[in-house]
């Protein structure tokens, strides 16, 4: 069985992407990888207010990132925003994250920082190119947040979708995918990152039509329409 | 004694116990005194009696002369108010005042200026207490501190907590006396060790009070069919309302909330006399509980329906009658549930065990025999937390500057870690200052500053101030509020259960039919139910396992049929079926029976070791069939056996068994399991690694829950010996995993051999834990994958059913 297989299919306004156990997006025709909410730095942000946690969040992204790309060798790889927690996050990369950040994008054709309400201006010093607003390429538009309005071929992040389903009496709750073939929403990638709800008004409200939830599970993602969906407790 | 005490006892129509001598002369002596004793008798009276004496009698009264710890705020206030009777009859010039978490912040403050001479108080308030620079001044006058209910702290988190303060209380008031209250433990020795200034048992001189009236117990025989299954006891309703009938008053012990709720249900059905029948358990709204309690004071209730909410604490004059329901589960919690009938010590006190299924016939004889041998049980405490110290050095730092040495001869003076070692110390010790990880990126942001004389001090007020509001041990799971449409908040589930309801649900809750109408922002909205199918409220970690102790009786009686003969005629029946079916479990080694069913190879295993150790040795047995190829599908773990199924026969059972489970196996496993990722949250709020109160707001428990999960996962790739992971796994061992019983079955089964027998069907005996599969909840570990495979698979098995049959009514949103 090829790991590749264990994603989920999504047609999404027209174009065929696969949402991949990472919580990553690869669109095969274009040799694109789509990565959203990276949050690097996250936990020294934490720090600062004295609150230690384990300074190991952005190398575990990163390292979880560069094993997708590894799988995968896209040609283009789109950050969606809130790549870096906050506007210091970069400085406080310590040198060998830095480091890593600078292999991979190297390592693409192509690289794309687009900025998010997080680092509206991500750091020009570690390769790739930084998109102020949105990214359009054929069928599909990038961006950090979706528009209000639907808006076709549409691929966002910055909700940290999760969503949670019962089974035998257990509550199973993981980030996951939303999409209802005209808009995707992607799952934050970052390591210290938390989620939102699906079934909540800001993530509902977006798919008057519903939508499915692509659940990533440790090693594959699974897929619900919205009736089978819990609401946040 | 001096006349004006002699002359109040006397008033009383009282005589002093001989304990209460013994108790006085103690503190005559200057000696630390633990007083063991049985409910009832004046126990407290004799913890306080001494102090009161010395501060009647002092010519300078200045400062906080005694201090009173207990593991309920309600007792603290309790005896507050029992202790004002004494002191205003006697005329005493004596304040006594109560600080707790609901202690008013103005009175708090104004305590901390001019403090009363006896101050009741909590573990936490305590440690709040010690971590203000002027705890230095505020404790210096000290002479004594008592600690209540010490059976109930030893062995605990808040145990660790109160022992590592008394430590410091010692060296800002050498001279203090300490004194314990208890009732009666299987470990007297561990508990003066715990109580003890320097770790060590001799120094401290024990106390026994009288012995009670050896009370009057009976197990119901039930007239009713006694199930083969089950926890809730609802068949004996009826016998046990005759019984609330002809007695007093009674209080009928449960051993979980939902079976407290279910036969609170089930007596009101049959309640044709409208007896006062109340209800009493943890989850319901504090203002609910003490009415409750009131009641009960004033003897306005036939019973109460009640969970160990009621096991410690507040005196009541007259109840008749104990009922337990279900068996107690170990012979320690019996005596300690049948004391709080008659609660004097010249009256028997009279109980009623009620079995919920055959299994527990055995178990509840085997804890009357055990009872009637005084053999106690119950594990002697064990090594103090990691996470507790770390919570515990940051507080003492936020008093006053220390340096390594210092800190650690005080904290090896606290028994829980008396064997401490250095190395350890230091790893929790810069936990505390920097986090304490390899990767150093954090040394801007330390907790603690190591300045150039040594000592350690903490880095800013700030620190200071969020760590005073995380202060405790004991983390709550996320629970929700519940509230009547525009009423009153009548408790709080499990945000677990509360994820399952959909509007419109019913469920059983504070004794009432309510329904679901929804969410709010932080509680869930009921309204009364008119009637329906109720579900019942789940509550995690309700039921603990029965002990060795019990564990041991029960198997020396299956295996003895010339003792079978006082039981009951249905469970004697029983048990003669097994030996002609199949033979009766060994009571050393291990009785396996195998047999097909339905396609599939059960294995029902006869080991006794108790359910959470039955939890891991289901999910070590089933990794280890695996990889055996012998496909296994499912287990189920009651307190006595498993059952496991798989596709096909195992037969090397010597190698199924094998000790060496518990290297490798238990060691990934653990590393995957949820048990862990709880018990990892709770060390990480105990730690402060993550906190349950910002200053201003709290966080809600599903917060915390979610960035523990994720703070767990990036630790255990990175830094796997990282301190707090090394706690959270020597809490989970001894805990929700319980190796130590795994690992003591597994040396009974190696020494004692293994009986296999292959039957044709299922034995008598291993009827009732068949019974459990499919009703009990999955296992608390199933793997999420299978979880979510199983949701998926039967959702595209509906999609093909509505694709294939009836008519299409989906509509596909594109």
């Amino acid at each position: 069985m090829s790991r590749v297989s264990l994603g989920a299919e999504i047609a999404l306004n027209g174009a065929r992407l696969t949402a991949e156990p990472s919580g990553a997006l690869y669109w095969p025709a274009r040799e694109t990888l789509v990565v959203a909410d990276l949050h690097l730095e996250k936990g020294s942000s934490f720090a600062r207010r004295g609150q230690l946690l384990p300074p190991y969040d952005s190398r575990t992204t990163l390292g979880l990132l560069a094993d997708a790309i590894t799988r995968r060798r896209p040609a283009r790889v789109i950050c969606l925003g809130d790549s870096f927690h906050d506007a210091d996050a970069a400085d406080r990369l310590c040198e060998e994250d830095r480091a890593a950040v600078r292999r991979l994008t190297a390592a693409c054709d192509e690289w794309i920082w687009i900025a998010g309400n997080h680092d509206p201006a991500p750091p020009g010093d570690l390769g790739g190119r930084v998109v102020c607003d949105a990214l359009t390429d054929g069928p599909l538009v990038f961006r950090h947040e979706a528009l209000a309005q639907p808006a076709a071929g549409e691929v966002s992040g910055h909700y940290h979708p999760k969503a949670a389903v019962a089974q035998r009496g257990r509550r199973i709750s993981a980030r996951c995918f939303v999409e209802d073939g005209r808009r995707a929403i992607l799952p934050a990638f970052g390591a210290y990152t938390g989620g939102l709800n699906v079934l909540d008004r800001a993530i509902a409200g977006l798919y008057a039509d519903g939508f499915r939830a692509h659940l990533l599970g440790p090693r594959k993602v699974y897929s619900f329409p919205r009736s089978r969906l819990l609401r946040a407790v | 004694m001096p006349a004006r005490f002699a002359d109040w006892f006397a008033g009383r129509g009282w005589r002093p116990h001989p304990h209460q001598h013994a108790m006085r002369q103690a503190a005559r002596d200057g000696a630390h005194a633990l007083l063991i004793a049985p409910t009832g008798g004046g126990k407290t009276l004799a913890g306080f009696l001494p102090s009161l004496i010395d501060l009647a009698e002092a010519a300078e009264r200045e400062g906080l002369h005694t201090l009173y710890v207990s593991p309920l705020k309600a007792l603290a206030v309790d005896i507050a108010r029992n202790l004002t009777a004494p002191v205003e009859e006697m005329g005493l010039p004596v304040r006594v005042e109560t600080r707790t978490g609901d202690t008013p912040q103005n009175r708090r403050k104004r305590q901390r200026e001019d403090p009363p001479h006896i101050l009741l108080t909590t573990p936490e308030s305590l440690a709040l207490l010690v971590s203000y620079p002027d705890a230095a001044e505020f404790f210096a006058s000290l002479k004594t501190v008592v600690v209540d209910e010490a059976h109930a702290l030893a062995g605990t988190k808040r145990g660790d907590q109160l022992a590592l303060c008394l430590a410091r209380l010692q060296r800002l008031a050498p001279g203090m006396r300490r004194v314990g209250l208890s009732a009666t433990v299987a470990w007297p020795e561990a508990l003066a060790e715990w109580l003890s200034p320097t770790a060590d048992a001799a120094s401290v001189r024990r106390i026994e009070g009288g012995g009670a009236v050896e009370p009057e117990i009976r197990i119901l025989d039930t007239k009713e069919r006694l199930p083969w299954s089950g926890h809730y006891g609802l068949h004996a309703a009826p016998e046990i309302y005759q019984e609330i009938k002809r007695a007093g008053t009674s209080i009928v012990f449960v051993n979980t909330r939902a079976q407290a709720e279910l036969l609170f249900q089930e007596l009101w059905r049959v309640n044709e006399d409208k007896l006062a029948i109340a209800l009493h358990h943890g989850s319901l709204a504090r203002e609910q509980r003490r009415k409750v309690e009131a009641a009960m004071a004033r003897g306005d209730l036939a019973a109460v329906v009640a969970t160990s909410s009621l096991d410690l604490g507040i005196d009541w004059a007259a109840v008749d009658l104990v009922i337990q329901v279900g068996p107690p589960k170990g012979v320690s919690r019996l005596i300690q549930r049948i004391g709080r009938a008659g609660h004097r010590l010249d009256a028997p006190s009279r109980a009623l065990l009620t079995p919920c299924n055959r299994f527990e016939v055995l178990e509840c004889r085997c804890a009357i025999e055990g009872l009637r041998a005084r053999t106690l049980d119950g594990e002697p405490p064990k090594p103090g937390g990691l996470d507790v110290l770390a919570q515990h050095i940051l507080g003492l730092a936020c008093a006053a500057p220390f340096t390594a040495d210092e800190l650690f001869a005080e904290i090896a003076c606290a028994a829980p870690y008396k064997e401490l070692d250095r190395e350890t110390f230091e790893a929790v010790l810069r936990y505390v200052a920097d986090g304490g990880y390899a990767l150093k990126t954090y040394d801007r942001w330390r907790r603690l500053f190591h300045k150039a004389d040594g000592r350690y001090e903490v880095a800013s007020p700030r620190v200071a101030h969020r760590h005073r509001m995380n202060i405790g041990t004991i983390v709550e799971s996320p629970t929700l509020k519940v509230r009547l449409k525009r009423g009153a908040v009548l408790g709080e589930v499990e945000e677990y259960f509360a994820s399952q309801l959909q509007p419109g649900d019913s469920f059983v809750f504070a004794g009432q039919l309510l329904r679901f109408d929804g969410m709010r922002e932080s509680w869930i909205e009921v309204s009364r139910a008119p009637g329906g199918e109720p579900k019942v409220p789940a509550y995690m970690g309700g039921r603990m396992p029965f002990t060795t102790h019990l564990s041991e009786r029960v198997r020396a009686v299956l295996e003895d049929p010339s003792r079978w003969a006082d039981l009951p005629e249905q469970t004697r029946e029983w048990l003669r079926l097994q030996q002609w079916r199949s033979v009766m479990p060994p009571r050393d080694g291990l009785l396996v029976e195998t047999f097909p069913r339905a396609e599939k190879e059960y294995l029902v295993a006869y080991s006794f070791a108790g359910r959470n150790a039955h939890q891991t040795l289901g999910m070590l047995l089933t990794r280890r069939m695996e990889r055996m190829g012998l496909r296994p599908l499912g287990f189920v773990a009651s307190d006595y056996v498993i059952a496991v199924w798989s596709l096909h026969l195992a037969d090397d059972m010597a190698a199924l068994f094998d000790e060496d489970m518990l290297g490798d196996d238990l060691e990934a496993w653990m590393e995957e399991s949820s048990l862990m990722r709880r018990t990892f949250r709770n060390v990480a709020v105990v730690a402060g690694l993550i906190e349950r109160k910002l200053p201003g707001t709290e966080k809600t428990g599903r917060q915390v829950t979610f960035s523990a999960d994720l703070i767990y996962d990036v630790l255990r790739r990175h830094e796997p010996d990282h301190v707090l992971l090394r706690a959270a796994r020597d809490d989970a061992k001894g805990g929700l995993i319980d190796v130590g019983r795994l690992a003591e079955f597994l040396r009974r089964t190696a020494a004692g051999g293994i009986v296999h027998r292959r039957l044709d069907r299922v034995s008598p005996l291993a009827v009732p834990i068949l019974l459990e599969v499919g009703k009990e909840q999955v296992a608390a570990d199933a793997a999420v994958e299978d979880l979510l495979e199983e949701a998926s698979a039967e959702l595209e098995a509906a999609l093909i059913e509505e694709a294939m049959g009836g008519p299409m009514h989906a509509e596909l949103p594109l």
